[in-house]
């Protein structure tokens, strides 16, 4: 599966004295097995990037190729481009509204037309990539707890068995316990399917630590693309655009001023635990 | 898509109408449709009009948009129209159709019905075109002061128009949200026949329902968390006080009303 954008342009209210350009001519290559970050400041037109990536929004100029070809073309290929692509919207609980977690979870198959069994399984198995356990299923999706709303709602896309997997902010309002379950859970998955994932966050640190690159949106266009140690490296820039480097390179940073020599291409706790770790024993 | 859909029809621009005190253009729509309702012959809808066409132009508010509202009531203009043509007795018989018989009695009882009718719907269009919907709940509020004392709870009433007003737009969003969220679980909510069209809104509603519940519950405790209980002592942000603009529209309205019992009379 491989996604490509050309030229895309779309402008919200178009033709009125309300009309807004959220994005701006965009072009915009993803190659199969890819995890991507994207990341932006607030109103920046990342939400209304990736609806475009599964036709929930039409462009107004521009088409996007899903496998070359423009998913746009065709009207009656709409259900088959939402099961290809699955997008996880900000705030997915608020989405669910079956009687049971099960029967929420089997809605997207349903729509699919699939047979009971396939249903079954599919639902079965996305519930056992979040982390939630049988005993579970048959509750009311309203009596469980933030996180475990969050997860029945990303497994109510999962069932569909995306080639293509994006989230849109899966981790905001959640705790840190909560947080780490959840991105280890799209970690996990995405070495395992082997599948496209695009990450939105506003989290550098977790963006960092996952993907294999960066994508940052400025006023609707794409500012720069890259692995996090291009990306990163910039922190001025993305300062001037209402955004951070990770805070450990600001660490990094400190330390170098104060005559330290360390490497200044550290965007993960994890790597910089290991280099002060080193360090400190050269010191001594 | 779903946020096209307008609420209220406010035309903004800035026109002496425009900036009237919300009560006094109340008032004076309230009176003009009275007088509409009294008048009756062809002088006195000829003056109505021409007040109305003179108002309409100070106002700034392009035809088009009054037009709109007429429009969605074209049906019912149509259905009066033939009403009145086809049930009006008469001497003067132009047409024999069955059981009907058009007059010319009938004919001209038609014309002044829809005329009637059209002044009625540009009338109190004009009030809204060029009047926030705020303004109205505000000017609203304060004609049904004097009706507090026979338990019309004036305050509380303006209070919800305001708040239900100020969740239109956010409703509509989540729907949108809303929507959006099912159509990327495979939702079809255009095609298949009406039970099924019915079944797909239940993951629409329940989730609608469900939020805007939990934002009345916010913003109730938001409300009681500085300190809200009701209308007793409140003071107003906005305090509305007549300008001059104000007495001269109210002139106006006098002479209008005068004016037409003067031709009443004469004719
Ligand atoms: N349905 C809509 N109608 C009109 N304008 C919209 C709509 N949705 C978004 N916009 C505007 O488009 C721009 C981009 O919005 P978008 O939601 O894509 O930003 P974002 O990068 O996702 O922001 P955030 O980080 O806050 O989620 C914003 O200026 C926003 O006001
Ligand atoms: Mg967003």
């Amino acid at each position: 599966m491989s996604i490509k954008i050309n030229n895309l342009t779309h402008i919200y209210n178009e033709g009125t004295a309300m009309a807004k350009t959220a994005i701006d001519d965009i072009n915009l290559e993803i190659s199969d097995g890819e995890f991507i970050g994207l990341i932006g400041h607030t109103g920046s037109g990342k939400s209304t990037l990736i609806q475009h990536l599964n036709a929930l929004i039409k462009p107004s100029r521009g088409e996007i190729l899903l496998n070359g070809v423009d998913i746009n073309a065709e009207k009656s290929k709409l259900k088959s481009i939402r099961q290809r692509v699955g997008l996880v919207f900000q705030y997915p609980e608020h989405q669910l509204f079956e009687m049971t977690v099960y029967k929420d979870v089997c809605y997207g198959p349903t729509n699919l037309g699939l047979s009971e069994v396939e249903i079954d399984q599919r639902a079965k198995k996305a519930l056992e990539t979040v982390g939630i356990g049988e005993e579970i299923y048959e509750k009311s999706p309203f009596e469980l707890s933030g996180g475990q709303k969050r997860r029945v709602a990303i497994a109510g896309i999962l069932a569909m068995q995306p080639d293509v997997l994006i989230l849109d902010e899966p981790t905001a309002g959640l705790d840190p316990k909560g947080r780490d379950e959840i991105l280890n859970a799209i970690d996990e998955m995405h070495k395992r399917l082997g599948i496209i994932v695009i990450l939105v966050s506003h989290s550098m640190e977790d963006v960092a630590r996952l993907v294999d690159r960066i994508i940052v949106m400025h006023h609707g266009k794409i500012v720069v693309t890259g692995t996090s140690k291009e990306v990163f490296g910039q922190a001025k820039m993305l300062e001037s655009i209402g955004l951070a480097a990770p805070q450990v390179s600001y660490v990094m940073m400190g330390l170098k001023e104060k005559g330290f020599n360390v490497p200044q291409d550290v965007y993960t706790i994890d790597e910089a635990t290991e280099v002060l770790y080193s360090m400190l024993k050269q010191v001594k | 898509m779903i946020r096209d859909i307008t609420i209220g029809q406010y035309y903004m621009v800035d026109s002496p109408i425009h900036s009237l005190d919300p009560r006094l253009k109340l008032i004076a729509t309230f009176v003009y449709v009275i007088c509409l309702f009294i008048i009756n012959d062809v002088y006195t809808y000829a003056f109505s009009m021409l007040a109305l066409a003179g108002i309409i132009a100070v106002s700034k508010v392009p035809l088009k948009f009054i037009m709109r509202g007429i429009k969605s009531i074209i049906v019912i203009i149509i259905f009066t129209a033939i009403i009145n043509v086809l049930t009006t007795k008469g001497t003067h018989v132009l047409y024999e159709l069955g059981w009907f018989t058009v007059t010319l009695e009938g004919v001209y009882m038609a014309t002044k019905m829809v005329v009637r009718l059209i002044m009625l719907i540009v009338s109190s269009s004009l009030l809204t075109l060029t009047t926030t919907p705020i303004q109205l709940t505000d000017g609203i509020e304060y004609l049904l002061k004097p009706f507090q004392k026979i338990g019309v709870p004036s305050h509380e009433i303006a209070m919800m128009m305001t708040i239900a007003l100020r969740f239109i737009p956010t409703l509509l969003d989540e729907t949108d949200k809303i929507m959006k969220a099912q159509q990327a679980r495979g939702a079809d909510f255009e095609t298949g026949g009406l039970m099924e069209k019915a079944k797909s809104l239940v993951p629409i509603l329940v989730p609608l329902f469900i939020s805007a519940f939990r934002r009345a519950d916010e913003l109730a405790m938001a409300m009681e968390a500085r300190c809200y209980h009701g209308g007793d002592n409140r003071t107003r942000m906005n305090v509305m006080a007549l300008q001059k603009n104000d007495y001269y529209a109210m002139a106006v309205i006098c002479g209008f009303v005068v004016c037409l019992i003067i031709i009443m009379l004469v004719m």
